[in-house]
């Protein structure tokens, strides 16, 4: 038997990437970048867009979190939480890896 | 949607071969299977999958039959990965070695799917009627393992292995598996024709949705869990791939093009072949894709639903097969006039003794039972 995976929670020093199964892939048909999986094709908006293009699995969520509110002029501590329950929520659902 | 523009499709079912190297009686493959002269050739599939990615298609299952029994397999791969197209390969894993793995990761495999008829050694032999086939099954699962590939485990659930639900979660556990679908049997082809030895009681059922409901929670994050109702005991009836001709279709090994794996059992519509129709043309016009489109065929209660966008009215098949008229609301839904009847059915066969199996295999539907 192999070691068990635990649920991974969503930290500052998180540094998420896509799953192996999970393809980002630019659409030319229809002009939009789709998230492709093994039963669900979903269509992320800017900002889950802006998120997810940094997750190489080298850049720490907290790092991902202070360039996008840079990018934004946003308040930083609301898009660091922001941030961290997307990636939790994405976790979760199997289509981010922490 | 617009009732005579349709949108944009994102997934085909690809059946590649109708042979298989298991037997399963609740296969929904037609109970008249196509033999090997009757496959199209790889130039004719890859041709396919090129107009597919042209027309906007995402995703391609590659399924059968078993689909590992094409040689030409990983050029079928190859071409799709060139397009950026998902290439999902749905196997039941007997024959599928380290070396088929390694050729079919190169050649660009995004995903596995791999079946297991039951958590047991001795369900899934009874099951597939292939003796080994369990261990065989547990090896595909390390190879797709060792060649890096992401793994789905599916559990296609029956009265036969209905009990081993905990077992196949643990399984998934064990094989490192991303998803496990628990998929209650769809009763088509050769399920329907064995659905008396199939049907689980409604006690197990509840049971069953439990276990999964408990396990989704405890497992997030670890194992994602999909499940697909039983429907002869729901409520509601399913969308059938996702709304006829809306957003996913199949092909057949032949290249007939249909919008549901049964609409071969509505006797009125007529197919085109995507071998020889553009796959466009098929798409926007055939007439068997337009004849359910939408919600204008809709009777009633389907009609004046508020969920006609959301299940659209279930499965013509199962219409077929359960109303005798391809138009009326599935009777899955509890909505239907007949659905009390279905749940009659459901009952009755679940209480049957019949255990003997009409196991699938080329010729065999027309044999006496």
């Amino acid at each position: 038997m192999s070691a068990r995976r635990e649920r991974a929670l969503a930290r500052e020093t998180s540094c998420p990437a896509l799953p192996r199964h999970v393809r980002m892939h630019f659409d030319e048909v229809r002009g939009a970048w789709a998230l492709l999986s093994p039963e669900k094709v979903l269509w992320p908006d800017e900002i889950s867009l802006a998120i997810l293009n940094r997750c190489d699995g080298r850049t720490q969520a907290g790092a991902i979190a202070a360039a996008l509110a840079a990018e934004y002029g946003a308040d930083e501590a609301e898009v660091h939480a922001d941030v961290l329950a997307f990636l939790q929520d994405w976790s979760d659902r199997m289509v981010v890896r922490l | 949607m617009n009732e005579t523009e349709p949108g944009l499709p994102i997934g085909i079912l690809a059946e590649l071969t109708h042979r298989c190297t298991l037997q399963c009686a609740y296969c929904s493959n037609p109970l008249e299977l196509l033999k090997a002269d009757r496959e199209l050739g790889t130039a004719e599939w890859i041709s396919i999958f090129e107009q597919a990615a042209d027309l906007g298609i995402l995703q391609v299952h590659l399924s059968g039959g078993e689909p590992t029994l094409r040689r030409d397999l990983p050029d079928l791969v190859a071409a799709l990965a060139r397009r950026g197209v998902y290439s999902n390969l749905i196997t039941a894993g007997v024959g599928v070695d380290g070396p088929t793995v390694e050729r079919l990761a190169a050649a660009g495999l995004d995903h596995v799917q791999l079946s297991f008829q039951g958590a047991r050694s001795e369900t899934t032999e009874l099951i597939g009627r292939l003796r080994g086939a369990h261990e065989r099954k547990l090896a595909a699962a390390r190879a797709v393992r060792e060649a890096g590939l992401p793994l789905t485990v599916n559990a296609p659930i029956h009265r036969r292995n209905i009990d081993e639900v905990e077992l196949f979660i643990e399984l998934a556990l064990d094989l490192g598996a991303e998803r496990l679908e628990i998929a209650n049997v769809q009763y088509y082809g050769w399920a329907l024709l064995n659905r008396a030895a199939l049907m689980p009681p409604r006690e197990a059922v509840e049971r069953q949705i439990e276990i999964v409901e408990a396990a989704r929670a405890a497992l997030r994050g670890v194992l994602a869990i999909d499940f697909v109702a039983p429907d002869y005991y729901a409520r509601y009836p399913k969308a059938c791939m996702g709304g006829w001709a809306r957003d996913a279709f199949m092909i057949t090994p032949d290249g007939t093009a249909m919008p549901c794996h049964a609409a071969s059992t509505i006797p009125h519509l007529v197919f085109d072949n995507a071998a020889r129709t553009p796959l466009e043309a098929i798409w926007r016009r055939s007439p068997a894709f337009e004849a359910y489109r939408g919600t204008a065929w809709m009777k009633d209660p389907c009609r004046s639903c508020d969920r006609r966008e959301i299940d659209f009215g279930g499965c013509r098949c199962q219409a077929m097969a359960l109303a005798g008229d391809p138009a009326a609301t599935d009777p899955a839904c509890s909505l239907s006039p007949l659905h009390g009847r279905v749940l009659q059915l459901a009952e009755g066969d679940a209480a049957s003794e019949v255990e003997t199996f009409r196991y699938r295999r080329i010729g065999a539907a027309a044999e006496p039972a």
